[in-house]
C-alpha cells in the first residue's frame, strides 16, 4: 500500500518537533529557537526532507491566525478601547519612524525607491508569533508586555494599507478610488461584525446542545477560518480578521469553550509556522553574501531596538522593562514574507533583493530568543545584588531565611505572612516589572529563572532554611524541586500545587509540604455557603475541617500507581463516593459526641439497655 | 424612666441547634432592649477569639452573664478559651487594671440530669456549688459581684410551659436587677 507524501510530511514535522523542542528547552534556548533549528534541519538547505516550503509556510500562517483569535478572545471591546493610546500612539510612531530610517538605509544601499519603501515597511513589522511566545515565556505581564502587544496589534492593522500600497508603488494599481472595492470592504466588515454579534451565539447554542464535542470544535474552527478567508477576500489581513472575530466573541458565554477548542490547533500550527520559517532560511544566499547578511541583520536589529527603546522612554514605559520591550520586538516578522511576496509579484524587487531581505528577516527572528537571553543577563546583573560573602560571613545570624519562588498572587500572600512575622525573605521573580515594584517596597528580590542553579545559589539557597515554590507553572515547580533536592538538601521544600495531579507529582517526588492552590479557598467559600444555608458557623467550620482532613487522606492514599488511566479514573470516582459516605458518618458521629457527658437520665438508661 | 443597665449574655453551646432549653431561654431574652446576646460558637467557630473586641463589649455592659450547658462538669471548651484569652491580667486581673470590678456576674446553666443527681448521695456526688466554684473564684478575682446562678435541671425533658416559666423568670431578673441597681 502506498503512503501518501502528505502523511510522510506530517510524520517528519511531528518527529522533528518532538525531538527538537524538548532538547532546545533542555539546552535552555527556548522552544521557538528549537522549532526554527528543526525547520532548517528538514528544509531544502538541510536534509531536504521537505521541499515544498512556500506551500507549507502559507498553510502554517494559520497558526498566527489562530493565535490572534485566541488573543482576541481575551480582549473584550472595553479592554481594547482602553488600549487605544498605546496601540495608535506607540504603534504608529514605531512603524513610521522605523520605516523612515530603514527606507533611507535601503535606498542608500542601492534599492530602488519603491523597493526601499516596501522593504522598510515590511522590515518594520515584528513577528507577532515570535514576540508573543517570548513575552509569555519571559513572563512579561507588566507595562512592557502590554505595550509590546499594542505595537504588534497596530502592525497587524498596518499590513492592510501596506499591501494596498504595493500596486500603487508598482504603478499598476487603479486610482484607489474604486468605489466597488471600498463598498465590498465595508460590507465584508459589517458581515463579520454583525455575524459575530448576532448570528454566532444561536449557532453555538444549537451546536453545543447537540452535546457532540467534535462538532463544537469543528464549528469553532469554521468560524475562525471563515472570518480569516472573508477578511482576506476583501483585502484585509487574515490575522486581523480573526482577531476581530475573537474580540467580538470575547463576551459571549462560549468564550472559554472556544479557547479550549482552538488552543491545541493554535499550538501545533504555531510550531509548524516556526518550523517553516526555519525552512525558508536560504542558506545559499546566506553563505554567498554572508557579510552583507550579517551587516543587514545587525543594522535591522539596531535600528528597531534603538527606535523602540527611545519610544519606550518617550512613552514612559517602566525603566526596568524598556530593554525587554525593545528586544522582544526587534525582529522582522511573518508579514514581511507576505508583503515581499506581493511586491515581488509586482516586480518591485528583483529575486536577489527579496532573497537577501528574507534571509535577513529569518535570521533576525532567530536572534531574538538569543537577544532576550542577553537582556535577561543584563537585567539579572542590574537587579541582582552581587554576592556579599564578606558581609554574610562576618555577621553570623541564625534568623531563618526563606526563599520564595514567584511573587504573584499566591507568593505575595505567603510573603506578607512571613514578613509580618519577621522572617527574612528572598524573592525570585521572573517578571521585571514586578521586580522593580517589589524593590521599591524594600523586598530583597532576584530577577531571573528559578530553574537556574546559579540563581538559586546567588539567592543563598545553600544557607537558607526553606524554599517556597509559588510558581504557577507545574513544570517549573518540579524542576526547582529536583534541583533543590539534588543540590540543596538543607532546604525544606514547600510547594504550590495546581490540583490533585500536581499534588501527586509532588508527593511522589517526596515533597510533603504543599498546598493545592484553590483547595483551601474553595473550602472556605463552601463553609460560607453552609452558613448562608442556615448551618451554625461552628458546625460549618467543623464540617469544613472534616472534609479537608478526609480529602487530604484520600489524596495520599490514591497516589497513582501508573496502571492505566481508566482504572485511575474509576478509582477516583470510587474514592469520591467513599469520601461522601465517610463524611456523613463522621459528621453524625461528631454531633453525637457532644452528648458524651451530662446525659439526662432517660438517655443514659437507653444507653445502658443498648449495652446489655 | 428608670435606667436599664445593659446586660451581656455570653452564650456557649457547641450544638446550639440541638439545645432545647437554651433555645427557649434565648428566644425570650433576645427581645429585651438592654440585653446583648452573643453566641460565642457562632462568632468564633475556629476558636480564634478577638480579645480586643470582647474587652470593648465588656466595658459597654454592666451585667455579665455566662450561659451554657454543663459539659463534663464544666463549661464548653470555647467558654474556657474565652475566659483564658479575654480575662487576662491587663484587663481584669486582680493585680493592676481591673475593668470588670463592680459589674454583676451570673451563670445560667442547663444540666441534663435531675437535681437529685447533683447531691452528695447522687450519681454525681457533688452539688453545683462545688462544680461552679472555679467561676465564683474567677468572678471574685475580677472584682465582680456574684449573683446566685440560675440552674435548669433535666433541661432536655422539660415541658414547653416549664421552659417558658424559666425563660420568664430569667427575663424578669434581667429587668428587676435593673431596678435594684437603680435604687
Amino acid at each position: 500500500m502506498d503512503t501518501s507524501p502528505q502523511l510522510i510530511a506530517v510524520l517528519v514535522f511531528l518527529s522533528v518537533a518532538v525531538l527538537a523542542v524538548p532538547l532546545a528547552k533542555r539546552i535552555g534556548i527556548g522552544a521557538v529557537l528549537g522549532y526554527l533549528v528543526a525547520g532548517i534541519a528538514i528544509g531544502p538547505w538541510g536534509f531536504r526532507l521537505i521541499n515544498d516550503v512556500d506551500e507549507i509556510l502559507h498553510f502554517s500562517e494559520m497558526g498566527v491566525v489562530l493565535l490572534l483569535f485566541v488573543i482576541g478572545l481575551e480582549l473584550n471591546p472595553a479592554k481594547l478601547w482602553k488600549m487605544r493610546k498605546p496601540i495608535f500612539g506607540l504603534g504608529t510612531a514605531q512603524v513610521l519612524i522605523t520605516s523612515a530610517v530603514l527606507c533611507g538605509l535601503l535606498y542608500w544601499a542601492g534599492f530602488g525607491l519603491s523597493a526601499a519603501i516596501i522593504g522598510a515597511i515590511g522590515l518594520s513589522m515584528s513577528s507577532t508569533a515570535m514576540a508573543l511566545q517570548l513575552m509569555k515565556e519571559k513572563g512579561m505581564r507588566g507595562d512592557g508586555g502590554q505595550s509590546g502587544f499594542a505595537v504588534l496589534l497596530f502592525q497587524d492593522m498596518a499590513v492592510v494599507p501596506a499591501l494596498a500600497l504595493v500596486p500603487i508603488l508598482a504603478g499598476t494599481g487603479g486610482t484607489g478610488a474604486d468605489w466597488f472595492t471600498i463598498l465590498s470592504k465595508v460590507v465584508g466588515l459589517a458581515i463579520l461584525v454583525l455575524g459575530c454579534r448576532y448570528l454566532l451565539r444561536p449557532i453555538f447554542r444549537y451546536v453545543a446542545a447537540s452535546g457532540v464535542r467534535e462538532v463544537f470544535t469543528a464549528t469553532a474552527l469554521l468560524v475562525v477560518l471563515g472570518a480569516a478567508v472573508l477578511m482576506q477576500q476583501i483585502g484585509f489581513s487574515m490575522a486581523l480578521g480573526t482577531f476581530l472575530a475573537g474580540v467580538l466573541l470575547a463576551e459571549s458565554e462560549y468564550q472559554h469553550e472556544l479557547e479550549v477548542a482552538i488552543e491545541p490547533f493554535k499550538g501545533l500550527l504555531l510550531g509548524l509556522f516556526f518550523i517553516s520559517v526555519g525552512m525558508v532560511l536560504n542558506l545559499g544566499v546566506f553563505y554567498s553574501h554572508i557579510l552583507q547578511v550579517l551587516v543587514g541583520v545587525c543594522v535591522l536589529l539596531l535600528v528597531k531596538s534603538v527606535v523602540l527603546y527611545g519610544l519606550a522612554r518617550f512613552f514612559r514605559i517602566n525603566r526596568s522593562e524598556r530593554l525587554q520591550f525593545s528586544a522582544v520586538l526587534s525582529q522582522g516578522g511573518e508579514f514581511a514574507f507576505v508583503l515581499f511576496a506581493a511586491a515581488k509579484s509586482q516586480n518591485i524587487f528583483n529575486s536577489e533583493q527579496i532573497a537577501m531581505l528574507l534571509v535577513v528577516v529569518t535570521i533576525s527572528m532567530m536572534t531574538t530568543p538569543i537577544l532576550m537571553q542577553l537582556v535577561d543577563k543584563i537585567l539579572a546583573r542590574r537587579y541582582n545584588p552581587g554576592d556579599e560573602p564578606t558581609q554574610a560571613s562576618d555577621v553570623e545570624d541564625d534568623e531563618p531565611q526563606v526563599i520564595v519562588v514567584g511573587f504573584g498572587r499566591f507568593g505575595q500572600v505567603i510573603g506578607r505572612l512571613l514578613m509580618a512575622n519577621e522572617i527574612r525573605l528572598t524573592v525570585l521573580e521572573r517578571d521585571v516589572s514586578q521586580v522593580s515594584i517589589l524593590r521599591s517596597y524594600g523586598y530583597k528580590v532576584y530577577y531571573g529563572d528559578a530553574t537556574e542553579l546559579d540563581l538559586l545559589r546567588a539567592a543563598g539557597a545553600e544557607k537558607a532554611k526553606a524554599i517556597i515554590i509559588a510558581s504557577d507553572l507545574p513544570e517549573e515547580t518540579m524542576t526547582v524541586v529536583r534541583l533543590c533536592q539534588q543540590y540543596f538538601p538543607n532546604l525544606s521544600i514547600l510547594a504550590r500545587a495546581r490540583g490533585r495531579v500536581e499534588a501527586h507529582e509532588l508527593l511522589s517526588a517526596g515533597v510533603e509540604l504543599f498546598s493545592r492552590e484553590t483547595f483551601s479557598s474553595a473550602l472556605d467559600l463552601g463553609r460560607k455557603a453552609l452558613i448562608d444555608l442556615g448551618m451554625h458557623p461552628h458546625q460549618a467550620y467543623r464540617a469544613q475541617q472534616y472534609f479537608k482532613r478526609l480529602d487530604e487522606n484520600m489524596l495520599r492514599e490514591l497516589v497513582p500507581v501508573r496502571q492505566g488511566e481508566v482504572q485511575q479514573i474509576s478509582r477516583v470516582a470510587e474514592a469520591r463516593r467513599e469520601l461522601e459516605n465517610l463524611f456523613q458518618r463522621e459528621i453524625q458521629h461528631d454531633s453525637k459526641l457532644s452528648d458524651a457527658w451530662d446525659l439526662d437520665d432517660e438517655v443514659q438508661e437507653a444507653r445502658h439497655e443498648e449495652r446489655d | 424612666m428608670s435606667h436599664l443597665p445593659k446586660a451581656l449574655v455570653l452564650f456557649a453551646h457547641p450544638e446550639p441547634k440541638r439545645s432545647v432549653a437554651n433555645k427557649a431561654l434565648l428566644k425570650v431574652i433576645r427581645n429585651l432592649d438592654n440585653v446583648t446576646v452573643r453566641d460565642l460558637y457562632a462568632y468564633y467557630p475556629d476558636f480564634f477569639i478577638n480579645a480586643h473586641r470582647e474587652h470593648q463589649l465588656l466595658r459597654d455592659h454592666e451585667v455579665i452573664i455566662f450561659q451554657f450547658p454543663i459539659h463534663t462538669y464544666s463549661c464548653p471548651a470555647l467558654m474556657k478559651e474565652w475566659i483564658d484569652r479575654v480575662l487576662n491580667l491587663q484587663f481584669a486581673g486582680s493585680i493592676g487594671a481591673n475593668e470588670l470590678s463592680g459589674k454583676r456576674f451570673r451563670l445560667v446553666v442547663t444540666a441534663g440530669a435531675t437535681e437529685s443527681n447533683y447531691q452528695p448521695g447522687g450519681s454525681v456526688g457533688y452539688t453545683f456549688d462545688d462544680i461552679l466554684l472555679p467561676f465564683r473564684i474567677m468572678a471574685k478575682a475580677c472584682g465582680m459581684e456574684w449573683v446566685d446562678p440560675m440552674i435548669i435541671y433535666r433541661a432536655r425533658r422539660l415541658e414547653e410551659d416549664e421552659l417558658q416559666q424559666h425563660a420568664l423568670k430569667y427575663a424578669e431578673w434581667l429587668s428587676v436587677s435593673a431596678e435594684e441597681d437603680s435604687e
